[in-house]
Parts: C-alpha cells; sequence; structure tokens
C-alpha cells in the first residue's frame, strides 16, 4: 500500500527526513514513535500530500507523489493536532461541505451515520467551536472517515486529551476509524500505540532506528528500545 | 458541472460561516463609515467643485480598505484550526479553492459596497446611483478580490502577517484603481461612455490579465 | 589553501570600468548640446540607461520566476532575487536622476506622469518584493512566494504605464511623437540626433554590464552562503 524509499525532506539547510525507508502492507497498522524533532509530522504531512519530498520515491496505492497526488486524496483520511474543522459551523456542516468536496455519494445518510458512529449525533447541530476537545477529535475522525478512504494517518491524536476522552477516542478508533485500513499513527505514547499496532517504528533524527513486529515485542521491550535508540 | 458545484460549496461555506457570527461585514461596514466621516473632515467639502473631483477617488479608497480587512479576515479563518489543509487533502482542484475563495471575498466586499454607496450619496450628495457607476463597481470588485485573494494567501504565511497585504496589494492594483477612480468620475458625471471609454477598457483588461495570472500561481502558493 | 582568482569577476569588473569611463567621456566631451536645456540634458544618458536596467533587471526576475516554479532549482530563486535588489538600486538611481533632470527644466522634483509613476510603482513592487522575502523563515516557501509576487507584479508594470499614459504628459518624448516644443530635444550641431543615439546606445550598454558585474557578485554572495549554512548544519546536526 505504502512504499517509501530514500525519502529525504529539507527546510533550506535543515534535513528533517534524511532518508527513510518504510513498506506498509495492506490492511497494517504501523504506530510511528520518536521524539520530537524526529520528523514524524513531516513524514506523515508528505503522506497525506500536504507536503512535496525533496528527494526519494513515495508510492501510495501504486500512484508515485507528488505526481499522483490528486488521485491518492480520495483514498487517504487525516486526523492531526488540528481538527481541520470550521469552528462557527455545525458539525453537520462541517461533515456536508467535506463530503461535498470528496463528492461523497448519498452524502445526508452518510453524514448521519458517521455521526452516530463517533456518538455525536445529538450535537449535530451545534457549532463546533462549543464542543470539547475529546469531542472535535472524534467529528475530525468523522471527518476522515466520511469518503471511506483506505488509509487513514493519524497524527499524534491523542495529544490534548485526558484519560477518559482518549479511551473513548481509541474506541471510536478502533471501530471507526481503522476496521479494514492501512493506519500509520504516529504518537508519544508509547504503551497505547504499540497496543494497537502490528508494527512499530522509531523514528530517529529523520532515520528509521528500529523496527520490528507487535509479535516480537512486549511493552517493556519496546520501552528499552526507545530508550536506547533515543539517547544515542 | 462538478467543479462549478464545489467552488459554489465552497462560497456557501464562507457565507454560512460569516452569517453566525457576522464579524467580518461589520467590521468593514464600520471601517467605511469611519472612513467616510474622516474624508468629511479631511477635504474641504465646503466647495461643491471639490466634492465632485474628490469623490470617486475617496469612494475607491473606502472600498479598497474595507476589502483588504476582509480578504485578511477570510484567509485567517482558513488558516485558524488548519481548514486551508482540510480542504487541500480533498481532491478538489486548487483552482477551485482560489475561486472558491475570490468569489467569496468579492461577494462580500459587494454587500459591503451596497451600504457604501448610499452612504456617500447621503453624506456628500453625489450622483453614485447609476447603471454605469455599479457595472465599475462591481468590474473594480472582481479584479481587486481575485488578485487579493492571492496576495493574501501568501501575506498571511508571512511573519508580518496581516501588514503584508498592504504592501504586496498596493502596487499591483495601482493600475485598477486608476481606471476605476477615472471611469467613475466620467460615469458619475453622466458623460457618453466614449468620453472615459478607456478606463473602462483598462478595468476590464486589468481584471482578465490579473485574474487570470492569479488563478494559475495559485496552486504553487498552496502547495508546499 | 588560497582562493581561486576570480577571472570572469575581475573581467567583467573591469570592463564595466572601461565602459562607465568611456562613457562619462562621451557623454561629456563628444555628445551634441541641446539647445534649451544646455548641459543639464547630459544626465538624460544616465537617466535613460539605468532607469532601462532597473526595468530589465525586472524581467530577468520574471524570467527567474517562471524558471523556479518549474523546476524548484534554488539558483533561479538566488538570480531572481538578486536581480531585485540590484534593479532597486538602479531604478532609484534613476528616479533620483530623474529628479536632477526635472528641476532645472520643469522647476519641478517630480510629476505624476505615465513614466515617473511608473517608475515609482516598479520601485514600491521591488521593495515589496523583498520586504516579502524578509519577512519568510523557510527557504522554499519564500523561493515560492517570490517566485509568483514576481510573476503576479510584473504583470502591473506595463498596465500601470498604460493606465497613466492616457493622462497627459509633459516628460520629453523620445520617439518624437509629441507634437509640444518642449517634448522634443533639439541640438546644435547637424549631427545631433546621430550622436546622441551612440552616446545613448553606450551608456545603456556600460550600464548594463554593471548591472551583470554586481549581479554576479550578490549571486556568488548568496551561494556562499549556502554554502556556509549547510556546513553549519552538519557540523551541528
Amino acid at each position: 500500500m505504502i512504499h517509501v524509499k530514500g525519502l529525504v525532506k529539507s527546510f533550506g539547510p535543515t534535513m528533517a527526513l534524511r532518508g527513510v525507508n518504510l513498506s506498509v502492507p495492506e490492511g497494517q497498522f504501523l504506530t510511528v514513535v520518536g521524539p520530537n524533532g524526529a520528523g514524524k509530522t513531516t513524514m506523515l504531512r508528505i503522506l497525506a500530500t500536504l507536503s512535496r519530498p525533496t528527494q526519494g520515491v513515495v508510492q501510495i496505492g501504486g500512484h508515485a507523489l507528488p505526481q499522483g497526488a490528486a488521485e491518492v486524496r480520495r483514498h487517504i483520511g487525516l486526523v492531526s493536532h488540528q481538527t481541520l474543522l470550521y469552528g462557527d459551523l455545525s458539525a453537520e456542516e462541517n461533515l456536508r461541505f467535506y463530503g461535498r468536496m470528496y463528492d461523497v455519494p448519498d452524502l445526508d445518510a452518510r453524514v448521519t451515520q458517521v455521526l452516530e458512529q463517533v456518538g455525536l449525533a445529538h450535537r449535530r447541530r451545534d457549532p463546533v467551536r462549543t464542543f470539547s476537545r475529546g469531542m472535535q477529535q472524534r467529528l475530525a475522525i468523522a471527518r476522515a472517515v466520511l469518503h471511506r478512504p483506505s488509509l487513514m494517518l493519524l497524527d499524534e491524536p491523542y495529544t490534548g486529551l485526558d484519560q477518559d476522552a482518549a479511551a473513548r477516542l481509541e474506541t471510536v478508533m478502533s471501530t471507526v476509524g481503522t476496521e479494514g485500513r492501512t493506519v500509520v499513527m504516529t504518537t508519544h505514547d508509547l504503551e497505547r500505540g504499540l497496543a494497537v499496532a502490528d508494527r512499530v517504528v522509531i523514528l530517529v533524527k529523520g532515520r528509521v532506528a528500529f523496527e520490528a513486529n507487535r509479535s516480537e515485542l512486549d511493552t517493556a521491550a519496546f520501552k528499552e528500545a526507545y530508550r536506547q535508540h533515543t539517547l544515542a | 458541472m462538478s467543479y462549478l458545484r464545489k467552488v459554489a460549496a465552497i462560497i456557501a461555506k464562507d457565507i454560512a460561516a460569516e452569517l453566525r457570527t457576522r464579524e467580518m461585514l461589520s467590521s468593514m461596514g464600520v471601517f467605511s463609515i469611519l472612513v467616510i466621516i474622516v474624508f468629511n473632515f479631511a477635504l474641504e467639502l465646503t466647495d461643491r467643485q471639490i466634492v465632485l473631483t474628490a469623490t470617486p477617488g475617496a469612494l475607491w479608497v473606502t472600498i479598497i480598505f474595507a476589502g483588504m480587512l476582509g480578504l485578511n479576515r477570510s484567509l485567517a479563518v482558513e488558516l485558524d484550526k488548519g481548514c486551508l489543509d482540510g480542504l487541500l487533502l480533498t481532491p478538489v482542484d486548487r483552482s477551485a479553492i482560489f475561486f472558491g475563495k475570490a468569489l467569496g471575498n468579492a461577494l462580500f466586499m459587494l454587500i459591503v459596497e451596497v451600504v457604501v454607496l448610499p452612504l456617500f450619496v447621503v453624506f456628500f450628495d453625489v450622483p453614485l446611483i447609476r447603471p454605469w457607476v455599479m457595472v465599475i463597481v462591481v468590474l473594480g470588485t472582481l479584479g481587486f478580490a481575485g488578485v487579493g485573494t492571492l496576495l493574501s494567501s501568501m501575506a498571511v504565511n508571512t511573519r508580518a502577517r496581516e501588514v503584508m497585504l498592504p504592501i504586496l496589494l498596493f502596487p499591483v492594483a495601482m493600475p485598477e484603481l486608476v481606471a476605476a477612480v477615472k471611469a467613475t468620475a466620467g460615469a458619475m458625471a453622466g458623460l457618453p461612455v466614449s468620453e472615459w471609454q478607456q478606463w473602462l477598457t483598462l478595468l476590464i483588461v486589468f481584471d482578465v490579465i490579473l485574474v487570470a495570472v492569479s488563478f494559475m500561481v495559485f496552486e504553487y502558493v498552496v502547495e508546499e | 589553501m588560497r582562493p581561486k582568482i576570480d577571472v570572469a569577476g575581475s573581467a567583467l569588473t573591469i570592463a564595466s570600468a572601461a565602459l562607465v569611463v568611456t562613457a562619462l567621456a562621451l557623454v561629456f566631451l563628444w555628445a551634441p548640446r541641446e539647445i534649451t536645456m544646455k548641459e543639464v540634458q547630459r544626465i538624460f544618458y544616465f537617466h535613460v540607461a539605468v532607469d532601462w536596467v532597473g526595468f530589465l533587471a525586472f524581467f530577468v526576475t520574471l524570467v527567474a520566476s517562471i524558471a523556479y516554479l518549474r523546476t524548484r532549482d534554488r539558483k533561479w530563486d538566488i538570480l531572481g532575487a538578486a536581480s531585485v535588489e540590484i534593479g532597486a538600486l538602479f531604478l532609484t538611481m534613476g528616479a533620483v536622476t530623474g529628479s536632477l533632470w526635472a528641476r532645472p527644466v520643469w522647476n519641478t522634483w517630480w510629476t505624476w506622469d505615465a513614466r515617473l509613476t511608473t517608475v515609482a510603482i516598479t520601485w514600491l513592487v521591488y521593495l515589496a518584493y523583498l520586504m516579502l522575502r524578509g519577512a519568510i523563515d523557510d527557504p522554499q516557501r519564500r523561493a515560492r512566494f517570490s517566485a509568483v509576487y514576481g510573476i503576479v507584479s510584473f504583470v502591473t508594470v506595463p498596465l500601470t504605464f498604460a493606465s497613466v499614459f492616457f493622462l497627459r504628459t509633459i516628460h520629453p518624448a523620445l520617439f518624437a511623437s509629441s507634437t509640444e516644443a518642449q517634448g522634443r530635444m533639439q541640438f546644435e550641431t547637424g549631427l545631433g540626433s546621430a550622436r546622441m543615439g551612440m552616446t545613448l546606445m553606450l551608456c545603456v550598454i556600460a550600464f548594463t554590464v554593471v548591472y551583470v558585474a554586481l549581479l554576479r557578485s550578490r549571486i556568488r554572495l548568496e551561494q556562499m552562503a549556502d554554502r556556509v549554512a549547510r556546513l553549519q548544519q552538519e557540523i551541528v546536526g
């Protein structure tokens, strides 16, 4: 599904990504962890077609970026720590708007469906700025899955959420967000990140420092590996 | 058809959001009134002849400054909460985003102008409610909103933010301003079109060229 | 490590110096004397030459801007920015020489006719371009935005000229289409126009070479700055 080879991203003299190699087969849940500045968000933005690679090959679903970006966008859903929602519009209006942009068929029914799935149907007419952060994140997931993407990109989705909200988010994500989809998630939360993943990757200073399948690791080992690679 | 529908959806979204808060329209409106009042005191408006000569310029200055308020606000809304990223994520053509925002901006400016023109008539007793004047105002607004949308989408992404827009926009919009003011003066005086026709032509040429160029380069502004 | 001798740069510097000195000589010693304005008129040669370069620089930036957006190659960004910097310098000289000429001849420092207004607006565009660059940290974004602005603002130059051209101008008509006597330059000797033409041509060439020399230096400076930044990154990161 995703094929990344020698991905380099530089901002002038600063190199955010220094040659990342990654392969994510269809249906896999990949968690990417790493310290601040490792390049996690940069990489995710490139996968989301919001940023162009400086060098290297990035292929999603067989389409090469950046040329095939328009086609790729149909199949991607992004949840970032910014909600990407219009605060003055209602939940329903936000979803209807994005639905139109994605040419979602049967829009009304679909909007109702996702609102119910994320547990926000009762607030559909309220302006988004009146939502709590947790609710906004859930609505963001609704927005991201509206067009039934085959690839979900989650950039530190738990940021700013308390335990309760995070747990709710996780439930929503596992039922609505990630079923049957390929997922790439970046996070600071090592435990949660490992628990939901099929595979994990540690990104340090723009490179892949460590990768393993979940079956090969337990939480302690993962934390140890993280500590080792980020101290060096 | 789908392309136009998406442009319309973007405009509708901006209108819906604005109707909720009415922030942009009210600030543009209040600002315009203030400018008109300042003009009243700044210019020697006792002499009828001076009033007639100064009005086209005063009118367009008001429109342009109010317009810039709207432009800044419109783009700032998209940056807030990363909504522009949300739009860029979708498969929507970048040019559709441009037209949607530009037409939306033009629409808001026109709404404010509907208030400003009568105010000028009331305060200064000038014959502005003529068909040709309205045509010129619409043309000027379209061109200004077009290139203004492009430039404000850059300005808003710089350190200086809103302050950058007038710096970028004024030199570029100059020919349009001159043409609009001159054409308005001609139309206001009730002169036959042939007398001020070159200004009208210039205005249209400006609109066409600058909107076309803006639309072509817009994607380079929004794509990282 | 001994630095390499910059052959091309030295050659350009010498050529510019030679050409400018020749131009000065021609302007003051060989060019014909104008009947009405007398010696003051001689500033015209420099004025036209630097104005020409000021606008040529804009065209260079336009080409560089388009090239950058197509190739995303930093070298075009460097060229565009350097050209604007130097163009702004030349245009400032153009405005100053214009004012120095206008004062004794028209008894005013400035007038808002077609050409002067276009010069003023172009100068403001240059300023805006440089301020835009100054307000962006990310190098790629800076390059992209500059290129976009370079393209959009270039269009405005002919339009500005046209817009003010429709108003009457008191600027001396170079190509003699104006019928007003004060708009035409007349020379004492019979060979007036021919000599004027050749002197002007040489001045234009001289200042164009100066522009190229300055441009080259500026580009090299920027390239070195890039290298330093890259080296810094390697050492720190």
